[in-house]
């Protein structure tokens, strides 16, 4: 009970804290500067209608790369701590009721589709709200849909991990190029800008946001791959 | 709208770390902390936003010339996008992780787990 009520007042000292910062905080009328520098050279400099994507992919391209790299560790480290001392062999030997007849038709008729859309999201990246992150998520929940009609199905670890690294090296790869053909690393400019709010433009955005599509979906799909193939305890 | 928004967010957060410290079971810390997520982006969008402007991609209702003055700030968007994704990684470590101390003590009670406590 007390300790319940250390919680309570902690949680009181933080909420004061909050509505201190609530008080003090009054919006900004207009952009600041490094949005108002990235408003209005995103157009001319990088031709992508989405600023959110050009900042991701080009004018922070290399956060980015870092991020991609932690999600990478995250998905390894999940394989080492899952797969240490696990059996081989197809499940446990344990019998699973079948998948109901909605679950089984929905995701033969959904995944395809699913796996259309995440391709669209992130291919669209550097026009529309979404990218390569988000495509990648998409991806990932049709591997999500096929794991939860059949349990004990067994994703190829190997075509997730070529996958992954043939992306990561093109992602890495492109930016090397924008080194010799352009400005610097990760510069989108090897390509033609082309005109504003064409598929084709952007330079070398969607190809980057392509390969970082592939690379997340990868990613998660080993997570949830690895997952899935825990033994019952 | 903003404040709408941000004290959500703070609500989300205090609502996350409580469970985080009143729950004993792994896995509904695990749910806690991932509101408490929720609730820290929410906090960012909201720092972003600015009265009566719209979503930052130039098309037909916010052309080139007049962007600085009818978008709000991207650059929160594009923290929070790294965010969620940082996040999902972490939930499933957190995931992994449980799976395996339950496999250490056939439990997912915390106070079971003693070995670093003096």
């Amino acid at each position: 009970m007390i300790r319940r009520l250390f919680v309570v007042l902690l949680l009181f000292g933080l909420a004061a804290v909050f509505a201190g910062l609530m008080a003090s905080y009054s919006p900004d009328e207009t952009l600041n500067l490094s949005a108002r520098y990235y408003a209005e050279h995103t157009a001319q400099d990088i031709g992508a209608a989405n600023i959110v994507t050009a900042i991701i992919v080009t004018f922070r391209g290399l956060d980015t790369l870092g991020e991609v790299t932690v999600l990478f560790l995250t998905a390894a480290i999940v394989g080492l701590v899952l797969s240490h001392g696990r059996r081989e062999g197809r499940g446990s030997g344990r019998e699973l009721p079948p998948a109901g007849e909605l679950l089984t038709t929905g995701t033969r008729l959904l995944v395809p589709l699913i796996l259309l859309l995440g391709a669209y999201v992130f291919v669209n990246g550097h026009l529309t709200p979404g990218g390569g992150f988000q495509g990648g998520a998409i991806l990932a929940s049709a591997i999500l849909l096929l794991l939860l009609t059949d349990p004990l199905r067994r994703i190829s670890h190997r075509l997730i991990t070529a996958i992954e690294s043939t992306a990561g090296l093109v992602f890495v790869g492109i930016g090397l190029l924008g080194i010799f053909l352009a400005g610097g690393f990760l510069d989108n400019r090897i390509l033609p800008i082309g005109s504003l709010g064409e598929l084709f433009s952007a330079g070398a955005i969607p190809i980057i946001y392509s390969f970082i599509g592939l690379k997340v979906g990868a990613e998660f799909s080993s997570m949830l791959a690895h997952l899935s193939e825990t033994e019952d305890l | 709208m903003a404040y709408i928004a941000m004290t959500t967010g703070f609500v989300l957060i205090l609502i996350g770390l409580y469970g985080a410290l009143t729950n004993r079971n792994i896995l509904r810390m695990i749910v806690a902390f991932t509101v408490a997520n929720t609730g820290v982006n929410l906090v960012m969008v909201a720092v972003g936003y600015l009265h009566g402007r719209t979503a930052p991609i130039l098309d037909a209702a916010v052309p080139v010339a007049e962007a600085a003055a009818r978008i709000i700030d991207p650059v929160p968007q594009a923290l929070v996008l790294t965010a969620i994704v940082i996040g999902v990684g972490v939930t499933a470590l957190m995931l992994a992780y449980a799976y395996k101390l339950y496999e250490s003590k056939r439990t997912l009670d915390i106070s079971a787990f003693k070995d670093l406590k003096w």
